[in-house]
């Protein structure tokens, strides 16, 4: 029997890594003309990981490289802002602030989970805490 | 770990506007100042702030804050008929440096406040990594 006990929340605490960065970078240039706050859609993301389309094997160097696709799949999707500004910036602080909290507890979440997976292995593996 | 990035990501943005406060004090600190010369009075200056890289077209979509410049501000100079004041023209004008202190104050705070979530942003990202560091003890 093959056991793949971290098997999603592997896949689901990269996506949280991902989203932290992309967040971070949406709030770090609230203040820069012109740009655009993105964010990745976590459902996107864990189909394709689910279904294995992780991302498009290059094996001769020429081959371009899928846009907007990174190592888990997910890709970018711009935000739509909900006053827009004349700067042309799309970043609503308080927006991305509250998707950060959002992120940073769902990855607390899922360490928790794994946290638990290794605890029940570790429990089932010397019989006593 | 991505989540490094974070650290550098919100380090230039903190870089910026610390640059920002520094430009809005030494606007403040030369509001009023007056010169007899339109072409010596201090105009106000404005940092412009821009990704950087191309982050839009990369693939994580990461981009840090980049400073592009100081401009000068090119508002109008105020001229006051001061026959007295000793930088006064021949014609007895002197020209206001064209510092706005209502303007300054408002940037002075957005500028406090965006560095604040920039902190915010590098205490949680610190302890989601201590977290991740003990999982499993």
């Amino acid at each position: 029997m093959k056991i793949q006990p971290f098997a999603h929340h592997e896949q689901a605490l990269k996506f949280r890594e991902l989203r932290n960065e992309v967040l971070s970078s949406n709030i770090a240039n609230a203040d820069t003309p012109g740009y655009k706050a993105r964010d990745v859609d976590f459902g996107t993301a864990m189909k394709n990981a689910q279904l294995g389309q992780l991302s498009m094997q290059r094996t001769n160097e020429r081959h371009q490289s899928a846009p907007n696709a990174n190592s888990i799949g997910a890709s970018l999707q711009y935000r739509i802002p909900m006053q827009s500004t004349l700067d042309g910036n799309t970043v609503e602080t308080d927006v991305e602030q509250a998707a950060f909290a959002e992120n940073a507890v769902q990855y607390r979440a899922t360490l928790s989970f794994l946290d638990g997976k290794i605890r029940s292995l570790r429990y089932a593996l010397k019989g006593s805490d | 770990m991505s989540l490094f990035k974070v650290f550098d990501v919100a380090g230039t943005a903190m870089n910026a506007q610390s640059v920002r406060m520094n430009v809005t004090a030494s606007n403040l600190a030369n509001a009023g100042s007056v010169s007899g010369n339109p072409d010596e009075v201090y105009r106000a200056r404005h940092p412009v702030f821009a990704t950087f890289g191309d982050a839009l077209a990369s693939e994580s979509g990461v981009g840090g804050v980049r400073l592009e410049g100081v401009i000068e501000s090119q508002a109008p100079l105020q001229k006051q008929f001061q026959p007295d004041h000793p930088e006064a023209d021949e014609d007895g004008n002197v020209y206001i440096s064209n510092v706005s202190t209502i303007e300054e104050m408002v940037n002075m705070m957005s500028a406090s406040r965006s560095y604040q979530n920039n902190i915010e942003m590098i205490n949680t990202t610190k302890d989601l990594l201590l977290q991740t560091l003990s999982l499993g003890r």
